[in-house]
């Protein structure tokens, strides 16, 4: 997976000069969020559901090795072919490969983040092979050679009339009208014909049965439907974290996902298959189980949790960072406060070491994680990763100097005296508002309340000794 | 290829270790209905309304005029149906194609498509699809711009996982293929602006029979 190719602080500087889209962004996830809220209020049960999902993902996580097992062994006991990538690479190669084999030049794709995790589409067009987009986002966001910005509606920093003259440069030209209804029109007659030809379907998967080797595809255009039921052949790709154990564990995330990702009461297709139906849908089916960095995310018991997650985007759409800056400032395809803990530990924390502090903390993401993900826990976790790692030798030793006065009443009270002149110059008004280099950093976006005149215990001498 | 599944397998177990125990799950949450089977129907009746999907209330004798209907407004002239959908449920003034194996772009050119249901949910307003004999296969409800289903009140259950439970059963044995429809295809894409009907049957009627 593609490490982000600048530190968020810089990226997120550039996008936030972007009035435009710091409007849709408040706009898009302001409503989405309200939303979510309504039709969560309306269950009494939610927290009982969400400790739920949080129990079965730990449950999955902990004994994964025997579930992907079970699930290979139904898979093909229905009549599928299971595949193991342990990278990128090994992943694209299957589905390349199948492709060829059909002697397909086009797939019919459903959105699924994990192939644009692996650059799915680039290695099949590097054998020759259009990968087409189908869901309307996607679409938009291919046509244009743009890239999401946000795991549930992708194309929300684009507005009608840019889509329109999209289209019309594309895909639908001569098209007028930039009313919603009519470029989801152009959009369905344009995917319609490649829907009814395609030879070969390619998706993602939400979920995986380990007991009955059941995928399961959620979505609302119907565009998931076509993929998966027209072609002949279908090939799903899915981060081996993907699995549950049983399909009576479906009541419990098709409850918890609809309502908080499009904040819906049910989205309105879900397609579930077990290995290949006689006459019905596709009659060859490749599953491909991709790690990619998963199993690194697996050993660290504090980051493990980052793999409960079931891309909702709840967490995005409440936080004050990713509405304000949008997807892009993320680097990664996965954005927000998920991202901000997954993809350091996918592509390692060296190469990603800015995500972790891409936060205030405030804990929102935490209330809403519909399987509990504690994302303020791994960001402090991984910030402390990053540090270590980074070894700033300065930061060390301020804080070790820090420890040392600290840690003794006398040395403690003495810097305070000490501080309290020093700060003499710098105090304006009440406030310390600049310090000076290396310290600046810390003031250049807070003010800071300067050190008490008199600490409490010389305070307390004084009055009642 | 079995490489890489014995490299991912040892890496899980050099993670978690091998042979964890399990992890208990606390089902604390709602698993059976408290609704009087009359509620239970109203409150479907509601819920798929709201998906902006047209639902309409029919005795279970009636159900052919009331296809009829719906054709007669909706200007459907051609309908495809399974092979086995009952006779009663057939209205005589509809064209009606029965599904020995259609083609997609046969399907096409079809103006939509008569099928019953397995199960519907009335707290989330969905119906439950399982490519029985009265539904047909899953291109059968999707390439059709119009789809109506009918759904029996007796096959009404209030929640999610009751209709799980009931599933269980024909995806273990028979890995029937399950799709769960609640309303018409829709997309929010585009500046948050809802519209129904993308790739989908955009039009859905949902007649609720006695």
């Amino acid at each position: 997976m593609k490490a982000p190719s600048e530190p968020f602080p810089v990226a997120a500087r550039r996008e936030l000069a972007n009035a435009q889209l710091r409007a849709n962004m408040r706009n898009a996830t302001e409503t989405i969020r309200t939303k979510r809220n309504r039709v969560v209020a309306e269950l009494d049960d939610w927290e009982e559901l969400r400790e739920a999902g949080r129990a079965i993902k730990a449950d999955v996580l902990a004994r994964l090795d025997h579930y992907l097992v079970q699930f290979e062994a139904a898979v093909q006991a229905g009549g599928g072919q299971v595949h193991w990538a342990r990278d990128a690479a090994e992943a694209n190669a299957v589905v390349v490969e199948v492709a060829r084999a059909h002697g397909a030049t086009e797939v019919v794709k459903v959105k699924s983040i994990t192939t644009d995790e692996i650059e799915l589409n680039g290695a099949l067009a590097g054998a020759g092979i259009h990968a087409i987009e189908t869901d309307f986002a996607e679409l938009i966001l291919q046509l244009d050679g743009d890239w999401s910005s946000h795991i549930l509606v992708p194309a929300i920093h684009r507005n009608r009339t840019e889509i329109r003259d999209l289209f019309a440069r594309t895909i639908a030209p001569g098209i007028v009208s930039d009313d919603p209804r009519d470029l989801a029109e152009a959009a369905r007659v344009y995917l319609r014909e490649k829907f009814l030809g395609a030879r070969v379907g390619v998706s993602g998967a939400n979920f995986g049965v380990a007991e009955t080797g059941t995928i399961c595809v959620v979505e609302s255009e119907g565009n998931g439907r076509m993929c998966t039921t027209l072609p002949p052949v279908l090939v799903t790709v899915m981060g081996i974290e993907k699995l549950v154990p049983t399909f009576g564990d479906l009541e419990v995330f098709l409850q918890l996902l609809p309502r908080s990702s499009t904040a819906e009461r049910m989205n309105p297709y879900t397609s579930l298959w077990t290995g290949v139906a006689d006459g019905d849908g596709p009659q060859e089916l490749h599953v491909v189980l991709l790690d990619n960095g998963r199993t690194r995310v697996l050993r660290d018991d504090v980051g493990r949790q980052a793999l409960h997650c079931i891309r909702c985007s709840a967490c995005l759409n409440v936080c004050p960072v990713y509405s304000r800056t949008g997807g892009h400032a993320y680097g990664s395809v996965y954005p927000g406060p998920i991202g901000a803990i997954l993809t350091p530990q996918l592509v390692g924390i060296e190469r990603a070491a800015s995500l972790p502090f891409a936060s205030s903390l405030c804990g929102a993401c935490y209330e809403v994680c519909p399987v509990k993900i504690d994302i303020p826990r791994v960001l402090l976790h991984l910030r402390g990763q990053a540090v270590s790692k980074r070894g700033s030798r300065w930061e060390g030793a301020a804080m070790r100097l820090t420890s040392w006065m600290f840690a003794s009443g006398r040395r403690f009270a003495l810097a305070q005296r000490i501080a309290a002149r020093a700060q003499r110059p710098l105090v304006r008004g009440g406030l310390i508002r600049r310090l000076p280099p290396p310290l600046a950093a810390w003031t250049r976006t807070r003010d800071l309340k300067p050190v008490a005149t008199e600490s409490f215990r010389r305070w307390w001498e004084r009055e009642r000794s | 290829m079995s490489a890489a599944r014995e490299a991912i397998l040892a890496r899980i177990a050099a993670a978690v270790g091998e042979a964890q125990p399990p992890v208990s799950v606390a089902r604390e949450y709602r698993r059976a209905g408290q609704l009087a089977p009359a509620e239970r129907v109203a409150l479907f009746f509601e819920r798929v309304g709201e998906y902006r999907a047209d639902v309409r209330r029919v005795a279970a004798d009636e159900v052919a005029g009331a296809v009829a209907d719906a054709c007669r407004e909706l200007g459907a002239r051609r309908l495809a149906v399974p092979v086995a959908l009952p006779a009663a449920w057939r209205p005589t003034e509809v064209e009606l194609v029965e599904d020995t194996g259609l083609t997609p772009r046969e399907l096409d050119a079809l103006d939509g498509v008569l099928t019953g249901s397995t199960l519907a949910i009335a707290e989330t307003g969905t119906i439950v699809l399982t490519a029985g004999p009265w539904e047909g296969r899953r291109a059968l409800t999707l390439v059709p711009d119009l789809h109506i289903c009918v759904v029996e009140e007796a096959r009404i259950v209030e929640l999610v996982p009751e209709a799980i439970a009931q599933l269980s059963d024909l995806v273990a044995h028979e890995r029937r293929p399950v799709t769960l429809v609640s309303g018409p295809s829709a997309t929010s894409d585009i500046e948050l602006s809802r519209v129904e009907g993308v790739h989908g049957p955009r039009t859905l009627v949902v007649l609720v029979a006695s």
